[in-house]
This record gives structure tokens, C-alpha cells and sequence, in this order.
């Protein structure tokens, strides 16, 4: 226990420095703040629909962009600058260390998610719904940030814009079959079927249900699922990052 | 235990590429023991498997009592390594860099600014604690690695070539630091394929070649292995007829010219040394100066490894313009 609790307070340090360092790199903020903010404007401008239809999609759009931007391009930046190797030198667990990378990336999408989450409270949800909102976008970053640094694993690239290129491939298309633009219930059931896919879904479907009332899945679901999708991501991060951290080492 | 370090039967393969080849030695408290060996011998991926960074594929390291392989956390905390190219935060100043290293170590809270102004006084860089390490020279970049690797005061310290690609200052002062962290009672594991660096830091020496040790050894038993190939460096006055015979006299084996001296390896002493006056006097020659020739590691190296030194000389990244290395000369 007291050894668990070392090695999570070096996951803090390591997403503290990862926060200092990687916030303000260019690619993170292309991603992460001006690629979400156009991207929603787009999708709200000139279309006459109220804010409560537009804000469960928008918020899972911002929601899964923002917490899927800083960790795509951590390990492959600390692998190009040799970092990755001071950090194995130290007395502290792989898990730790892909932990702090999920952490960091995870605050980044929740800092920036408090922007479309306020518009839940003018648009009077209920505080009740408003803490459940809040606490399936806290699951639902993580489950993203645990996504993004997995995307990172493979292949072992040291270039960080490779890496935020081939997991944009990734995350374009789920965006898409999550139900943000089209709610699920309106999709055919191939579609349906996809949908059920991608833990965009849950999320966006639990917005939706807490904001306009409408939903597809039960809650427990949403919320299981996305929980489910997290620990899935987690531990495949770690395995993956396992075995290709030997071609990071050259 | 007593053995600091202990390597048994250590083996790894890239793929198909075997890079070290089952290697076995021990390194005792307080000693500085080096591997040298020229690029691509295995030196870094040595130091990999010694200090956790990757599983052997066959083998164990033991260090500071613990097994690297099962308990590498424990292992871990009471060693400080260096790698070959400086890998700190760029973006980090040099205390935050400090700092974050003493987070990694688990250095209490409370001791992290004494022991990050300790080290930065002892690399004397606390004049530049608020600088970006990016902007930082290579050889600042260096030293303050070292502290980083210091941080936790480990027992034992790991360093990947140290002095490669300084400038001869820089180097000079890393060699320091290292004598002194030594005499201060840290055992000290380095590679090198400096030669005369090896000669001059270690306590012991293993020659390591294609992944494997083919000597080891302290470098006087090194050098004792070349001996019985004496040599003399011999000058004439510049009177009397040509010196070309030197080469024909009994008991010599190789006669090389470095300017306008000759070097001249010979067998049986005594006998060469009546073989030379004979043909001294034959010739009309007058002998000026005539110096033994102790057998240097570069000439134990050669006959042990059958290399050339120049195969030592070549760095693996091409130095910067402006930058030496260690010279030997
Ligand atoms: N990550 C790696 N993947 C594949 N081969 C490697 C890797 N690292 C080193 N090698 C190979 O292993 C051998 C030993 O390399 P290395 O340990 O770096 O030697 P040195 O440090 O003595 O120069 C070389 O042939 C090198 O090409
Ligand atoms: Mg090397």
C-alpha cells in the first residue's frame, strides 16, 4: 500500500512536469484548443437549433478532443529528447510513469471542458443533473486521455507529429459514429451497432439524456461502459508502451 | 553483501543482433571500474541491463544487493545514472530539473532545495540554477546530469561515457568530479573509449569487444600482458653514415621512425644493447639519447583486441566544429 501510494505520488510529479512542459507546445494547441473551438463553431453557426439539441454533442466533441490532446505526443517527445530514458532510470514503475502522461492529458480536457459545461447551468439543467454531468465528464476524460496515450504506443515513433497525425485517424472517425452529430436513436442500427463502438457514445448519450432528457442507453450503462472502456485503455497502454519501449531506447 | 555490482552471464539480443555476450564480473565497493571498448562493442547496452532500463534476454545483474531483474524498483533507488547524451528537461530550468529528479527518488520534501543547492555549488552552476537548461552549454548540460543522477546520494553512480564529445576543458572537469565523487566512497561503473581516459580513472578495466569482455584486469596488469616487447627510443647525432641497419640487428623486432626519433621493439635486452653499440661504432654513429619505452594501454589494448587504436578514435556522432575530444597524445 504505502509502496502504491510512492509510486501514484510520482505520477503527480511526473504529470506536474508533463503540465510545465507540454501545455504550451504548439501542436497541443492546435489540437487541443483552436481544432475543438473551430470545430464548434462550425457546428453551431448558422444552424437554427436551441443550444440545449447543440450542447450534448458540442460537449462531447470538446470533451474528447481536449483530453485526447497532450497525451498522443508525450512519450514520443520524451523519446526524441532522451527524457523516456531518464525516467526508466528512476525508481519508478512503467504504470506510474503512463499514468502521469493519462493524468496530465486528463486535466487538459477537463480545464477546457468547464467552458461548454457552464452553458448546462444557463441553460438550468438541475443541480443534480449538473453533478452527474460533471462526474461522467471526469470518467469520460479519463477514458479519453487513457485512449490518447495508447494511441501513442504504436508504433514507437519518436516524432510527436506523427504520432498526433496517426491518432488523428483514429479519433476523426469515432467522432463521427459517436452519436454527436446525429443522435444514436436516429441512426440505423448498423449504425447503432457501430456507435456502441466508440466510448464517445456513452458520453455524448449521457450529456444528451441529462441536458435535453432524450436517451438512447440507460445510465448505468453509460456510465459502465465508459469505465469499462477506461480500464480497457489503461492496462492495453501499459502493456503496449511495454513492449515497444525497446525501440525507444537507440 | 560486499560486491557492489554483479553481472552473471549477462546476455542481450535486438532481434537477431547480439549485442552483449554473456558477460560475467563483479565491481567492489568504492572502486571505478570502466568498460572500454570502441563503438558498438555493447558499452550502452551493458549499462541498460546493469541499470534496469531493459530486460536481459538471458542472465542477471545483481546491484547494490538487489536483482535488477525482480526488484528493480528497490535496485533503483541506490544508483545514480548518467546516460551517454545529456537527458534533461530542456524547457526546465536547472533547479526544476533538479527538483523533479528529487521527486522521482522520493528525496523527502523537505531536504530537495538543500540537496539541489548542494549539488549545483558542487558543479558550480548555482549562479545559473534559473537558467533554461536548453540554453545551458554541452558541457554545463553534462555536469549538471551528473547532479541530477546525485540527487538521492546513491552508492553507486553509472556513467555512459562521460567525456564524449567535450571539449578538452569540459572533460578535464568531469574527470574531477568523478575522482572526487569516488574519494568520497561512490563506487563508480563508466564506459569509455578513451583509452588514456580509462588508464587514468580506473581502477580496473574490462575490454569489451563485439558484446564480449576479452580482458579485464587493472590497466598495469593490462600493460604487463605487452611486456618483453620493450622498446627504446633511440636518437643519433647528426654525424655518420645511414641508420638503415638498425632494423637488421639482432634481437630487433620492428623499427617505426616518429620524427627523428627511432622506436625500436626488441627481444632480449642485453643483447640488442651490444648489437646497437657495435653498430654504433661501426657506422661512425654517436648516440644521443636513447629512453625506454613503458608499454602504454593503447599498446595492451592493440594486442589484446587486435584493433587498431584508430578504430577508438572515431565518435559516434561527428563532433560539434570548434569541439576536441580527449586527446591521447
Ligand atoms: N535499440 C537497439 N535496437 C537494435 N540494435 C541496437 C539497439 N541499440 C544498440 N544496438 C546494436 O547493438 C550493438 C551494441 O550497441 P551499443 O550497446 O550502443 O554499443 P556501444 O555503446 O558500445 O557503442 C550495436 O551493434 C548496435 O547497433
Ligand atoms: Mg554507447
Amino acid at each position: 500500500m504505502i509502496r502504491l501510494a510512492e509510486q501514484f505520488r510520482r505520477s503527480l510529479a511526473i504529470s506536474e512536469k508533463n503540465i510545465k512542459i507540454y501545455y504550451s507546445k504548439g501542436p497541443v494547441i492546435v489540437f487541443g484548443l483552436l481544432f475543438p473551438l473551430f470545430l464548434a463553431l462550425a457546428y453551431i453557426v448558422g444552424r437554427s437549433i436551441s443550444l440545449r439539441e447543440v450542447l450534448p454533442g458540442l460537449m462531447g466533441m470538446t470533451t474528447f478532443f481536449t483530453a485526447t490532446s497532450v497525451g498522443p505526443s508525450i512519450i514520443p517527445w520524451e523519446t526524441r529528447s532522451k527524457t523516456l530514458e531518464r525516467l526508466l532510470c528512476c525508481p519508478v514503475a512503467l504504470w506510474a510513469i503512463i499514468l502521469g502522461d493519462v493524468l496530465s492529458s486528463f486535466l487538459f480536457g477537463l480545464l477546457i471542458s468547464i467552458i461548454p459545461i457552464t452553458f448546462a447551468l444557463i441553460l438550468n439543467v438541475g443541480l443534480l443533473n449538473f453533478v452527474v454531468l460533471l462526474f461522467g465528464m471526469i470518467i469520460a476524460s479519463m477514458c479519453f486521455s487513457a485512449l490518447s496515450v495508447l494511441l501513442s504506443a504504436y508504433p514507437p515513433t519518436d516524432i510527436p507529429a506523427t504520432s498526433m497525425m496517426l491518432s488523428s485517424l483514429v479519433k476523426f472517425p469515432l467522432v463521427f459514429i459517436s452519436g454527436v452529430f446525429v443522435p444514436i436513436e436516429q441512426l440505423p442500427s448498423w449504425g447503432q451497432y457501430v456507435a456502441s463502438l466508440s466510448p464517445l457514445t456513452y458520453f455524448t448519450d449521457l450529456a444528451r439524456q441529462l441536458i435535453s432528457g432524450r436517451s438512447f442507453y440507460p445510465m448505468a450503462i453509460n456510465f459502465v461502459m465508459m469505465s469499462v472502456f477506461a480500464a480497457i485503455f489503461i492496462f492495453a497502454a501499459i502493456r503496449i508502451h511495454e513492449r515497444t519501449l525497446i525501440k525507444r531506447l537507440t | 553483501m560486499d560486491g557492489a555490482i554483479e553481472a552473471i552471464n549477462l546476455t542481450k539480443y535486438y532481434g537477431k543482433i547480439l549485442a552483449v555476450d554473456n558477460i560475467s564480473f563483479e565491481v567492489e565497493r568504492g572502486e571505478v571500474f570502466g568498460f572500454l571498448g570502441p563503438n558498438g562493442a555493447g558499452k550502452t547496452t551493458a549499462i541498460r541491463l546493469l541499470t534496469g532500463q531493459m530486460k536481459p534476454s538471458s542472465g542477471s545483474a545483481i546491484v547494490a544487493g538487489f536483482d535488477m531483474t525482480r526488484e528493480p524498483i528497490k535496485a533503483k533507488r541506490l544508483i545514480g545514472v548518467v546516460p551517454e547524451v545529456s537527458n534533461l528537461y530542456d524547457e526546465l530550468s536547472a533547479w526544476d530539473n533538479l527538483i523533479f529528479a528529487a521527486q522521482l527518488y522520493g528525496v523527502p520534501r523537505g531536504a530537495r532545495g538543500m540537496r539541489a543547492k548542494e549539488l549545483l555549488e558542487f558543479i558550480g552552476l548555482y549562479d545559473r540554477r534559473e537558467d533554461r537548461v536548453g540554453n545551458l552549454s554541452k558541457g554545463m548540460r553534462r555536469r549538471l546530469t551528473i547532479a541530477a543522477a546525485l540527487i538521492h546520494e546513491p552508492s553507486i553512480l553509472f556513467l555512459d561515457e562521460p567525456t564524449s564529445g567535450l571539449d578538452v576543458e569540459s572533460a578535464r572537469a568531469i574527470r574531477g568530479l568523478i575522482r572526487e565523487l569516488n574519494g568520497r566512497g561512490t563506487t563508480v561503473f563508466l564506459t569509455t573509449h578513451y583509452i588514456e581516459e580509462a588508464d587514468h580513472l580506473c581502477d580496473r578495466i574490462a575490454i569489451i569487444d563485439r558484446g564480449r569482455i576479452v580482458a579485464k584486469d587493472k590497466p598495469e596488469g593490462l600493460k604487463s600482458r605487452v611486456e618483453g616487447r620493450t622498446a627504446f627510443d633511440i636518437s643519433f647525432g647528426p654525424r655518420g653514415g645511414p641508420v638503415d641497419g638498425l632494423a637488421a640487428l639482432d634481437h630487433v623486432k620492428e623499427v617505426s621512425k616518429l620524427g627523428e626519433v627511432f622506436r625500436v621493439y626488441v627481444g632480449d635486452v642485453t643483447g640488442f644493447l651490444q648489437a646497437l653499440a657495435d653498430f654504433a661504432r661501426g657506422n661512425g654513429l654517436e648516440i644521443t639519447s636513447i629512453n625506454t619505452v613503458k608499454p602504454s594501454l593503447e599498446d595492451a589494448f592493440v594486442r589484446i583486441t587486435g584493433l587498431s587504436p584508430e578504430v577508438m578514435r572515431v565518435e559516434k556522432e561527428p563532433a560539434r566544429r570548434g569541439d576536441v575530444g580527449y586527446s591521447s597524445h
